[in-house]
């Protein structure tokens, strides 16, 4: 629905404007600068002005006193405060004429001190005609303001979460804890993403899946809480408060409901494939769950590699299955969600080495993978914890580390540090190093970011008591011996300034954390800005970490950026809360900036609508004619829309064109006078 | 009239990077000319040709438009659309015999006051330079 646009119609209320004008000193931060008693009787002249006064300092609360005062025995109906930024005291003076019985959107700002008198220090003349010509400026577009009211949207009391890694998981139960109904959809068979993959966890070593998996089970149990697991988010429209969702629950072929998890239709499957989850180092049937642990513990038919899917004669889980739980014909469902808030945690991927010849991970079987080495000493992996080389399946006894393989690479492309390959390698070499003190390890490094809690006592500890090796400098060439399997590293050693050649059994690539492709649609879905790393971006990189430019769409783990476990748990709770604090509020206030569309000027040519960074502009027949119409919950009021209208059809309310224009006509009085216009 | 002719420059700053950008010049005391009035609007979107156009005719000597840097538009891209439309309006200009470097766009972030700075010096600098626009022009 467009809003009445009372402001093109008359001037606010249909009254004649009658103006104050308060100059604030600021102290000597105006005062020592701009005469502000000289600007304020100046004011004075100005037509519509019926008073206008200098004061001390005009936020204290003898200055408010004095505005409020004024308003009352003097019937203002105006305000100008000419004083600091707007961004600074907005909310201030808002509320000081509010309560003297003046819609705060009367009032207005004109920045002194900011954009005066602290950047023309040395010129007190020129200042103080500058101050009066911005007065002049403020108001006349006073006399254009017209009242309004901020909008209100009532909030859906239920959250969307995206993406079951453990930021999900821990965002997911402190929302559902709060009392609200909270969905949480994982494009995977199981949640638990990343972390379930991982041995142990930097910086104390704790076992990942021992600290996860009680999280998972405590999200399958938690009251209001509801996975959506194998499912993935297909649209979403709507607005805060009130997203429309539609989650796309792909077939597992198995229905969940009969599902016990007891695996006999597993042991029967006669199609082996490489597991993912093992990176490809293990094996799994067409029916799997992909490790023990996951939650739901319902099994899953992969169709392109399941016998009978594929049209051949099988069945062999059907008849095993004494639940009579598989169902080859299961389609896709479609469910349709309601939701106030949404939180995106959709993590990250690991960098692949792409191109043939980067640390040869495509020439040798023996360049591995950070992501491939934490299945491979994993007691739950392939090799039940054990350590072999994939070539001859020995025990490599010489261990080589490079680290910031598609991170901070300018000639990749890639500028960011992934924060958290540093401590990887060094708990991984520890790991390695425990099983067999033997081993030589080696860690080619450019610079060592052990920045966390308790960081640099692992870094410590692993060089002073585990002998792990640092060598500063970036391999230049790796290469491998057909007959022994063996890598020889070529690199120059920065700190001993010598290049070197070193033999290895195995080459570990500590890699990089990418924004996941996982992210992209729902991205895409919500207009959401990344920045240039790709990663969503928050709101404030300092004082709104996990907010978005959407209001109602909170971000938080490695989605945002890279980082370990500890700082994504740390987010999500952050999530959780500010997106229950909204839900708690049941309404949300928006700031009524909205554009306005004239239904007599709109030709319907839709150029707004391809504008419009949120969608919030639609055509629609009305009575047989296409008009632009405004979702005013979803307008932001950037008033792209408005300079785009050819038919000068839109406006947006408290910047509109008029104002606009009575500002850069103040400006320029004396210009015009001057140059006989 | 040797006189130093004083250009008068019209500035338009979106709210959330280059209005910001403004105060933060403030207040680390950055100094520059006192010849441009701003004028805030939310998103560097918002301002309409007309707006510019208008100000020239009125007499001013300058106008600048400046938002958020590419990527950081706090409306997405509203400040795409602003760049669309400069490239269109410095063409325009050239096509009326009006300098084009009498028009502006410059991306400014919060934290740029440093940059504010600078970009007023250096505008106030070229337009002064050109002096006024010759009024057959206008
Ligand atoms: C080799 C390696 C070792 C590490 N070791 C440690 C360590 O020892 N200690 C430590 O603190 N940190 C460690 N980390 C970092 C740690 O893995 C991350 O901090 C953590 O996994 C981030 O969790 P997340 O939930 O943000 O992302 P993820 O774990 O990536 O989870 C994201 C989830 O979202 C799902 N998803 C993505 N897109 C969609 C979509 N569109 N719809 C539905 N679901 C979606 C994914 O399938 C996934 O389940 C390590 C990282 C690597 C690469």
């Amino acid at each position: 629905m467009a809003m009445p646009n009372a402001e093109l119609k008359d001037n606010g209320g249909g009254t004649e404007p009658k103006i104050g004008v308060f100059v604030c000193h600021c102290g000597t931060n105006i005062g020592g600068v701009v005469d502000c008693e000289k600007v304020a009787k100046a004011a004075s002249t100005i037509e519509g002005v019926a008073v206008s006064k200098d004061l001390k300092y005009a936020c204290s609360d003898l200055g408010q006193d004095e505005i409020q005062k004024a308003i009352k025995e003097e019937g203002l109906n105006r305000i100008v405060v000419a004083s600091c930024s707007p961004r600074l005291h907005e909310f201030t003076f808002r509320n000081c004429v509010e309560e003297a019985g003046l819609n705060p959107y009367f009032m207005i700002m004109v920045n002194l001190r900011e954009q005066c008198s602290w950047v023309h220090m040395k010129e007190p003349e020129d200042a103080t005609a500058k101050a009066s010509d911005l007065i002049r400026m403020g108001v006349e577009r006073s006399k254009l303001l017209s009242s309004l009211s901020p909008r209100e949207v009532a909030v859906e009391p239920t959250c969307l979460v995206i993406g079951a890694g453990i930021a999900g998981i821990q965002a997911a139960l402190d929302v559902a804890q709060k009392g609200f109904k909270t969905y949480l959809v994982e494009k995977e068979p199981s949640i638990g993403g990343h972390m379930a993959q991982l041995d142990k966890t930097f910086p104390t070593g704790d076992c990942a899946i021992c600290i996860l998996a009680p999280k998972m089970v405590e999200a399958s149990r938690q009251k209001n809480l509801e996975i959506l697991a194998y499912s993935e988010v297909v649209d979403i429209d709507g607005y805060v408060g009130n997203f429309n969702v539609k989650v796309r629950m792909k077939p597992r072929y198995v229905d969940e409901e009969k599902c016990v998890g007891c695996g006999v239709c597993t042991e029967k499957c006669p199609v082996k494939v490489p597991n993912e989850f093992d990176v490809g180092f293990g094996m799994r049937k067409a029916i799997y769950v992909p490790f023990p642990q996951a939650v739901p513990l319902k099994y899953t038919i992969d169709a392109e590699n399941c016998r009978q899917l594929q049209g051949k004669k099988c069945g062999a889980c059907a008849k095993a299955c004494i639940n009579d739980a598989i169902d080859y014909e299961q389609q896709p469902r479609d469910l349709d969600l309601k939701v106030g808030t949404i939180i995106i945690a959709t993590g990250f991927d690991t960098y692949i080495p792409m191109k043939k010849g980067v640390y040869s991970y495509w020439e040798s079987e023996n360049v591995i993978t950070a992501m491939e080495l934490e299945r491979l000493i994993n007691a739950a992996g392939p090799t039940g914890g054990h350590l072999i080389r994939p070539s001859d399946k020995t025990e490599p006894k010489r261990i080589a580390f490079i680290q910031c393989v598609g991170s901070r690479n300018h000639k990749l492309g890639i500028q960011h540090c992934s924060r958290v390959c540093c401590m990887y390698a060094m708990k991984n070499a520890q790991i390695i190093k425990e099983h067999d003190p033997e081993t030589d390890i080696a860690i080619y490094y450019n610079d060592i970011r052990a920045f966390g809690k308790g960081f640099e006592e692992l870094y410590h500890r692993i060089r002073m008591d585990y002998g792990v090796e640092f060598i500063r400098g970036r391999p230049a060439r790796l290469t491998t011996d057909p007959e022994t399997g063996n890598i020889t590293i070529r690199a120059e050693e920065t700190l001993l300034a010598k290049i070197t050649e070193r033999d290895f059994d195995l080459v570990v690539l500590s890699v990089g954390l990418l924004p996941s492709q996982g992210t992209m649609p729902i991205q895409k879905m919500l207009s959401l800005p990344t920045s240039p790393d790709g990663f969503l971006q928050e709101l404030h990189p300092k004082l709104r970490p996990i907010e978005t430019a959407i209001d109602g769409v909170f971000i938080c783990g490695c989605a945002q950026g890279p980082k370990d476990i500890p700082d994504s748990v740390a987010q999500a709770k952050a999530t959780a809360s500010e997106a229950s604090t909204l839900m708690i509020r049941s309404k949300h206030v928006v700031e009524p900036l909205t554009a306005s569309i004239n239904d007599e000027l709109c030709v319907g040519c839709g150029l707004c609508t391809d504008v419009c960074p949120y969608g919030a502009i639609e055509l629609q027949d009305k009575d047989g004619q296409i008009k632009a119409v405004v979702t005013e919950a979803l307008c932001h009021g950037c008033g792209t829309c408005a300079a785009a209208c050819p038919q000068r059809a839109i406006d947006q309310l408290q910047f509109s064109n008029r104002q606009i224009m009575s500002e850069i006509s103040a400006a320029l009085s004396h210009e015009k006078a001057a140059g006989g216009e | 009239m040797d006189e130093e002719f004083n250009p008068k420059i019209i500035a338009f700053c979106c709210n959330w990077c280059s209005y910001a950008g403004a105060d933060l010049a403030g207040v680390s005391r950055f100094q520059y000319p006192p010849n441009i009035r701003i004028i805030r609007v939310m998103c560097s979107g918002r301002v309409d040709l007309s707006f510019v156009i208008e100000a020239l005719r009125q007499g001013a000597d300058g106008v600048l438009v400046t938002g958020c840097h590419p990527n950081d538009c706090h409306y997405i891209d509203g400040n795409k659309s602003a760049a669309l439309r400069a490239e269109f309006f410095t063409e325009f200009l050239e096509e009326i015999g009006i300098e084009p470097e009498r028009f502006r766009l410059e991306w400014i972030a919060g934290s740029e006051g440093e940059k504010f700075a600078r970009v007023i010096n250096k505008m106030v600098e070229d337009v002064r330079a050109l002096g006024p626009i010759r009024s057959d022009d206008k």
